[in-house]
């Protein structure tokens, strides 16, 4: 990544609030998925409407970075990195807000189970451990973006692996669960969500890393099978 | 996009050395030109794009104490066009070239174009009269001039002056054409006109064009260069060099961070 200053110091000054925009967009979100996971175990049901506050704030931010993205298009043309850094950013802030959506509905997925005056203690410990890693994932890959890291990237994207298969595995548990006990099934399946939303926010997470991996090398490592075949 | 196809060479500079005098102006550059596709030469001012441009129809020769070292393969024939015995004046009719400035001749419109064709001898009126439209239509601008060829060329607007010396330079059926910032004297409408035209010529001819409009060259080109002290400092597909130069010079300029 480059450095020196451009010729146009505005030009320096847009960018580098754009920057500075996306990671504090990817803070909030970062908020709202700890603040998910807290409520979870805690059963605080109160933080849900916090949770979605916050999103509004993250959806603001969504529209006006990419509107930012779009002006400086417009008026500076940029090449080379550059044009990976806005392109990337507009990418990096789509998948933040996905993710922010997320931690929308494990909010939700937490008042309902509370709310039915359900505990769901049994499968805290495996939800809590998956959530832990993909909140860490999406850290890193925001860092990645900060420094401008690939090789951090890369780690995150490995690291979505073992978010999945922890998906899966406590799938598998739930499923055991309900067929022993139906009478757990509304529970569980709130649980499933949840446990998919954080498996989505894993996946989020990964393509943050990729968008970062292109901005710093310009590679496009997307979907890796597919050009394989090709 | 990536553009598929296996381009053939239209020429090739090998180990091209200019001097302009004791000042080296070209540093040992080497450069394919594909046929039937643009390349754009970009480069903060005083690079060497536009002496090497120069050299293609051998402009340098005009002056005393200019001096070229190395050669440009021209193709299929592998004519080295810097050799000695090579007239200069037969390189011209192979490869064109279209300036900075309109440079009308102050004639009419049609011996404007008929003018290359009757410098070879041919003053055949039926031939003169299908070459001038058959290279007014290549330049995009018969329907604009048709019904006035007799006029004086000075009469036209800038962008149609510009379009009849690509008119004039067609005439003649040159294999390679050179186009010296061609649109720096244009308005957007006029510029936006001759690289439609660009697009549109690559069909019939070779084009190797200097533009200080970086967009242009991402614009209109297939391949670009980068040019740099008298050094070519990156040459590549249009596509990779804005989008990931591999060279930090070149991220520098395109990115405008030459200081």
């Amino acid at each position: 990544m480059n450095e020196k200053s451009h010729l146009s110091s505005q030009f320096d000054e847009d960018l580098s609030s754009l920057r500075s925009h996306v990671l504090q967009m990817g803070g909030l979100v970062e908020t709202q998925i700890s603040t998910a996971i807290e409520a979870y175990s805690k059963g605080e049901v109160s933080a849900v409407k916090l949770i979605v506050e916050t999103d509004r704030k993250v959806n603001a931010l969504e529209k006006a970075i990419d509107d930012d993205c779009a002006h400086l298009i417009a008026k500076r043309q940029p090449a080379a990195s550059d044009l990976r850094l806005v392109f990337g950013i507009s990418k990096i802030v789509t998948d933040l807000e996905r993710a922010g959506d997320e931690a929308k509905k494990i909010a939700k997925g937490v008042r309902r189970i509370y709310e039915a005056g359900q505990m769901p203690s049994q499968y805290g410990i495996g939800i809590r451990h998956i959530a832990e890693a993909a909140l860490t994932m999406l850290r890193q890959a925001l860092d990645a973006f900060a420094r401008l890291d690939s090789g951090e990237a890369m780690r995150v994207i490995q690291a979505d692996a073992e978010v999945d298969t922890e998906f899966k595995s406590i799938m598998r548990q739930l499923i055991t669960h309900m067929m022993e006990d139906p009478r757990t099934i509304t529970t569980s399946m709130d649980i499933i969500w949840i446990a998919r939303a954080i498996e989505r926010i894993g996946d989020h997470a990964k393509n943050v890393a990729e968008h970062v991996v292109f901005i710093v090398e310009g590679r496009d490592i997307r979907h890796p099978g597919k050009e394989q075949a090709e | 996009m990536q553009i598929h196809d296996n381009p053939t060479l239209k020429a090739e500079a090998r180990n091209l050395n200019f001097f302009y005098g004791e000042a080296k102006a070209l540093k040992n550059i080497n450069m394919p030109i594909y046929d039937k596709k643009v390349t754009a030469l970009i480069g903060p001012s005083g690079c060497g794009k536009s002496t090497y441009l120069r050299s293609f129809n051998r402009m340098h020769d005009l002056y005393p104490g200019n001096r070229y070292e190395g050669e440009i393969r021209f193709f299929p024939d592998n004519t080295n066009l810097l050799a000695a015995e090579v007239d200069p004046i037969e390189v011209r009719m192979r490869i064109g070239m279209v300036f900075q400035k309109p440079n009308p001749f102050p004639k009419s419109i049609f011996e404007n174009v008929a003018y290359g064709l009757r410098v070879r001898g041919e003053n055949n009126k039926r031939v003169l009269d299908d070459k001038v439209e058959h290279a007014l239509k290549g330049a995009a601008i018969w329907d604009e001039v048709k019904d006035r060829l007799a006029d004086l060329a000075s009469n036209l607007s800038g962008g149609q002056q510009q379009r009849l010396c690509i008119a004039r330079a067609l005439a003649t059926d040159p294999e390679l054409l050179l186009f010296d910032e061609p649109t720096s004297a244009l308005d957007p409408i006029a510029t936006g006109a001759i690289e439609e035209l660009i697009h549109e010529l690559k069909k019939r001819v070779t084009i190797l064009i200097v533009t200080h409009n970086m967009q242009q060259a991402a614009r209109v080109s297939d391949y670009t260069a980068y040019m740099f002290l008298g050094e070519m400092v990156e040459f590549g597909k249009t596509d990779e060099i804005f989008i990931k130069p591999k060279d930090k010079r070149t991220e520098d300029y395109i990115t405008g961070r030459m200081g």
